[in-house]
């Protein structure tokens, strides 16, 4: 236990959640464009590859549930930190019941779970970003500041700074973790603002890495006990140059650069 | 002593002698010397003390003079520990002798003895008082200065009421000391209070209860000062690396205060509890950094204490964990065989919601740290609740402009504003520009970001003065130990403390850590106690995370100074820096507001600590623009100084027709006013100088009062507010020293800013002017500061004045004071 806060602890197990069929239609968009099901089906499976086969994490998969057709998107049902699993309320209401099988799941994996029941708050995972040393929870269509109390409750060991997300959907549609003390951040400007309120508001000092797409900004940073720092980011094909700044930095950054994409 | 004792007190009656008599006044500025002042009031003094010689020495006369010369300044160091051994001797002295009503007859005896003896007194005073703490307590100065030119008379007056209790007379003689008994006598017996006061050797016991929950009981005279109680506990404790922690009382609000070092107990408890606890003020940010286990056992009792109250929250993990740390330390290894360990776990206290899992959990981790010695379970306890993110953070509850409920926290990094548990704003010392509170508001001045061209001024609202007051107090402690390499230069030190008189008086981190770094003694072995202790409420001392000075302007690129100041006088500083490096911004004069001059806003509050920092690179930019702008803001002010009488009550335009009549309580010293020159004439320039020289002020003839210290200020103050009248004073305070500087330019000067606050019956007006001349090779910087305050009589002058002086040496700790020039200007009706 003397790792207790130990910034980003060892990443063992993955949850992720089948694409049901309703996504296509039924889903909540924030743009008009179609969605391709059968691509999507095909770049998780790439995705749960690259977890379990490559970076050998035990993945636990829920099954879709047509009537959540927003359930794939399993980071916005819950914030896991330590031991602790923050059951989140999301701030769409079609999507509140992508929970239940989400707490399940986490039960199963034996962490405390702490619900949020009170019916004023909101909160999507989405919206959270963990630092290593503290949380950003941004306010945006999604989550509300009930929702942010709630979980610097659950976890209190942290500071909990809010962040107004004026523009995009969620706070990490926009940023994430690079690393240990990195932040990705896009560069448009409602990005570049947010990230500056979170240095400002921050007793720690961050790198940032600033990727040319916000959606490239969205990655995903792991420290497994078996490879060390790994970090999951877009593909070349779909976002050429950000991919690029990440490829640099991983290799700056880390010293046994390891680097996946999603195919 | 006991002369100088006196003088606070003095000053008061004085004031209201010279509220209900005006000429006197005008006879005390006749003196024309640099110790005019002390004169002057050495004067005024005896003819209060004619006074009421004339009135009639009846005992109730001496009581009100009792009770405020109790003030000396005995006992200021723990040094001076001995007295209170003494101190017995006199009191029993006096009970032994019998009441005597007559208190006149003896009070004249003893004073024709007592004169010689004060003298005597007084001059060793001075000498011990000279070499004491200058800096922490420029008040003393004044004072033995005065009561070293007490004249006799005066002296008489003095000690008449005092009778003896001072060792150095006791010393001198048995016959001095029965007559005081004698004259003690008489006012023991009116009323047991005096009793107290009379001896001065007094002694009182005080009880502190300490980390472990222990109470700690000691004797201290009656009129110690903080940080003699505050040091009899850390020798009681074993203690060298003190300056993390304080000792705290409670107010008559049941608030919790700081007990503040450099000033009598007896006047900051305000009541007859001598009830104190000694608790962390300053969390260090790495307590691995401390020298001694010892000292951080102690941070460890307090963070026990914090964590099982609650006041700093943390998760059940961390609870369970710092809990076995805390079992390790307590009890050592783990004893397989001990008989029911969780009975025992349950009857300590490790969290506020503490429950069966959570000591089964406690007891889990406690079995994994065996083999640890007690020393290493503090550390890591340390090491896991250091990076707790409320480690450290005081808490002061708060709304915001739109009223709305928030929390203020002071921790070591700056300011942070939390709604809920929410963080919801952070101010970065380096951000901060200035921090004042002015009734119940409390506010930061913020730097400019990058992109913005303004400063912005962030207000809140307290729950009351004293809350906005406490608040501002922490800030401006919390930045000066973890912002400041020290608190200020000794030298300017020496000179004045500030007028709401509140500073920093302890050393910074960055001093103790070097300090600690000297420690040379094994380590002390300290017993453990239990602990099983209740959570006692303290308020959650400042700070936090550590920022280390350097890194801190690396990061910021800018110093660490602040400035404080409080306004409601008008003061004038002049600075002139020292030394070149301590003042990047030198380079370029003229450039921002910054520079040498540094923000030299004043602000409306009752206090502002501004923290001026070296800005000056990133301020230059903005500089010139700036400049033009101030300045131009000035000359505005000028004008209308010159046109029209300013709004509120009496204005600076007054001046010309001003009377040099000063409140009989200040010592006055005519003389005149160096200002300046530049432009207009009028008012204003009397408000700047230029260069060192003090040019002769075109205008009016003022009166000048040169302050050397702050008590100078008090007994102006007191003067004032009893004055029902409205008066204007000004007050220049000049800092001077060369500088080498290769840039320095022989330009004239410019004026950074001009700000004028008025508000209901205040009218503030601050001008600073910063010059640069070149002088073969040396550079020289001044800056002439000065404040007008206008203002019926609420004012607290000798307050705004020594406020005007420590945060001018706040701002440019580089540079000194050389003068300080108070005009006061009372306009009575009845003159003309």
């Amino acid at each position: 236990m003397a790792g207790l806060m130990a910034g980003f602890g060892h990443y063992t197990h993955a949850v992720v959640r089948g694409i049901p069929a309703s996504l296509a239609k039924e889903a909540l968009r924030s743009s008009q464009t179609e969605v391709d099901l059968a691509k999507a089906v095909k770049e998780q499976e790439a995705y749960v590859e690259v977890l379990r086969t490559r970076l050998g994490l035990e993945v636990v998969e829920l099954p879709a549930d047509e009537s959540l057709p927003d359930c794939v998107f399993v980071e916005d049902a819950a914030v896991v930190c330590g031991d602790t699993a923050l059951i989140t309320r999301p701030g769409a209401e079609s999507r509140r019941g992508e929970t239940e099988a989400m707490k399940g799941a986490l039960k199963d994996l034996n962490l405390n779970i702490v619900e949020m029941t009170d019916e004023n708050a909101t909160l999507d995972g989405g919206d959270v970003l963990f630092t290593g040393r503290e949380f950003f929870v941004g306010l945006s269509k999604r989550t509300n500041q009930r929702g942010a109390e709630i979980l610097a409750d659950a976890f209190k060991d942290y500071a909990v700074s809010t962040v107004p997300v004026l523009e995009g959907l969620h706070l990490k549609s926009f940023c994430s973790m690079g690393g240990p003390g990195l932040i990705v951040i896009g560069s448009s400007e409602p990005a570049q603002k947010a990230l500056k309120i979170m240095q400002q508001m921050s007793d720690h000092r961050y790198d940032k890495l600033t990727v040319p797409d916000d959606l490239a900004a969205n990655c995903i940073y792991m420290n497994l006990p078996s490879k060390g720092h790994v970090l999951l980011h877009c593909t070349a094909e779909e976002f050429p140059e950000s991919a690029k700044e990440s490829l640099n930095a991983c290799s700056s950054q880390f010293a046994s650069p390891c680097r996946v994409f999603i195919s | 002593m006991t002369t100088e004792a006196g003088s606070e007190t003095e000053v008061k009656e004085k004031a209201e002698e010279s509220a209900a008599e005006p000429d006197q006044s005008e006879k005390a500025t006749e003196d024309s010397q640099e110790v005019a002042n002390a004169e002057v009031e050495e004067k005024e003094r005896a003819k209060v003390k004619e006074k009421e010689g004339k009135e009639g020495k009846g005992i109730s006369r001496y009581l009100p003079t009792w009770l405020k010369k109790q003030k000396s300044q005995s006992q200021t160091s723990p040094t001076k520990e001995d007295p209170p051994t003494e101190e017995p001797v006199s009191e029993v002295t006096q009970e032994e002798e019998g009441p005597t009503p007559e208190v006149n007859g003896h009070a004249e005896e003893v004073e024709e003895k007592e004169e010689v003896k004060s003298e005597q007194v007084k001059e060793k005073e001075a000498e011990t008082h000279s070499n004491a703490s200058a800096d922490t307590e420029p008040a003393k100065e004044e004072k033995v200065e005065e009561s070293a030119e007490k004249s006799p008379e005066e002296t008489k007056e003095t000690t008449e009421g005092e009778g003896a209790e001072e060792e150095t007379k006791e010393k001198e003689g048995a016959v001095e000391a029965e007559g005081e008994a004698g004259e003690g006598q008489t006012s023991i017996f009116q009323s047991p209070l005096r009793l107290v006061r009379k001896n001065k050797m007094k002694l009182v016991v005080c009880h502190v209860t300490l980390l472990d929950g222990t109470d700690f009981t000691c004797e201290v005279e009656k009129r110690a000062k903080g940080q003699y109680l505050f040091f009899k506990v850390c020798e009681h404790l074993n203690l060298l690396e003190k300056d993390y922690f304080g000792l705290t009382y409670k107010d008559n609000h049941d608030q919790k205060c700081w007990l503040d070092p450099t000033k009598e107990i007896k006047r900051q408890i305000r009541s007859n509890n001598w009830q104190f606890a000694f608790n962390v003020k300053f969390y260090p940010p790495d307590p691995s950094l401390l020298t001694e286990d010892i000292t951080r056992y102690l941070l460890c009792l307090q963070l026990r204490e914090d964590v099982a109250s609650g006041r700093l929250p943390c998760s059940f993990v961390t609870h369970a964990l710092l809990g076995s740390y805390t079992l390790q330390a307590e009890i050592g290894d783990y004893e397989p065989d001990q008989p029911r360990p969780l009975d025992f776990i349950s009857q300590l206290t490790f969290a506020p919601n503490q429950n069966k899992e959570m000591e089964e959990k406690i007891l889990e981790l406690y079995k994994s740290h065996r083999g640890m010695t007690p020393a290493q379970a503090d550390t890591q306890f340390l090491e896991n609740a250091k990076k707790l993110s409320m480690y450290g953070v005081d808490l002061h509850h708060a709304k915001d402009s739109e009223g709305v409920d928030i929390m203020l926290g002071v921790c070591a990094n700056g300011l942070l504003v939390y709604k809920d548990r929410l963080r919801i704003n952070r101010f970065a010392w380096p951000k901060i520009l200035k921090i004042s509170y002015k009734r119940n508001n409390f506010y930061i001045k913020i730097r400019p970001g990058e992109t913005e061209q303004f400063e912005s001024t962030v207000g809140f609202k307290l729950e009351n003065h004293r809350a906005a007051k406490r608040l501002w107090k922490v800030c401006v402690e919390n930045h000066s130990f973890f912002r400041l390499n020290a608190p200020e230069p000794p030298t300017k030190a020496r000179f004045l403390t500030l007028g709401s008189k509140f500073r920093y008086s302890g050393r910074t981190q960055a001093q103790t850590r070097m300090a600690s770094s000297l420690i040379d003694r094994p380590a002390p072995s300290f017993e453990r106690t239990s602990s099983k202790r209740i959570s006692r409420s303290l308020d959650g001392a400042p700070m936090i995370s550590i920022t280390e000075a350097g890194r801190e302007s690396a990061e910021n690129g800018r110093e660490p100074h602040l400035e404080l100041h409080s306004d409601s006088k008008v003061t004038v500083v002049d600075v002139s820096p020292g030394d070149a490096e301590a003042m990047p911004s030198q380079h370029s004069p003229g450039s921002s507001e910054l520079g040498p001059p540094q923000s030299s806003l004043r602000v409306h509050g009752d206090n502002i600590y501004v923290r001026h920092s070296n800005l000056m690179l990133e301020d230059h930019d903005k500089t010139q623009e700036e400049v033009l702008k101030h300045q131009a803001s000035i000359s505005q002010l000028k004008r209308s100084f010159m046109e029209a009488p300013p709004p509120s009550p009496p204005q600076p335009n007054q001046w010309e027709k001003r009377l040099t009549s000063s409140p009989a309580t200040i010592r006055l010293q005519q003389q005149q006013v160096v200002s300046v020159p530049q432009t207009e004439a009028a008012t204003a320039d009397n408000a700047i100088s230029d260069t060192k020289e003090p040019a002769k002020p075109p205008v009016v003839k003022t009166e000048m009062v040169t302050i050397s210290d702050t008590f100078a200020a008090q007994k102006t103050e007191i003067a004032t507010k009893e004055v029902p009248i409205v008066h204007t004073e000004t007050k220049t305070i000049t800092y001077e020293a060369a500088q080498l500087d290769g840039n320095g330019d022989g330009e004239p000067g410019v004026l950074m800013t001009a700000q004028t606050i008025t508000s209901e019956s205040l009218c503030t007006t601050t001008t600073t002017h910063i010059t640069k001349t070149l002088k073969g090779g040396l550079s020289e910087t001044r800056i002439e500061k000065r404040i007008v305050i206008t203002g019926d009589c609420d004012i607290d002058h000798d307050q705004a004045l020594a406020q005007a002086i420590k945060e001018a040496k706040e701002q440019h700790p580089d540079m000194s004071v050389t003068r300080v020039v108070v005009h006061k200007e009372t306009e009575l009706a009845e003159e003309d």
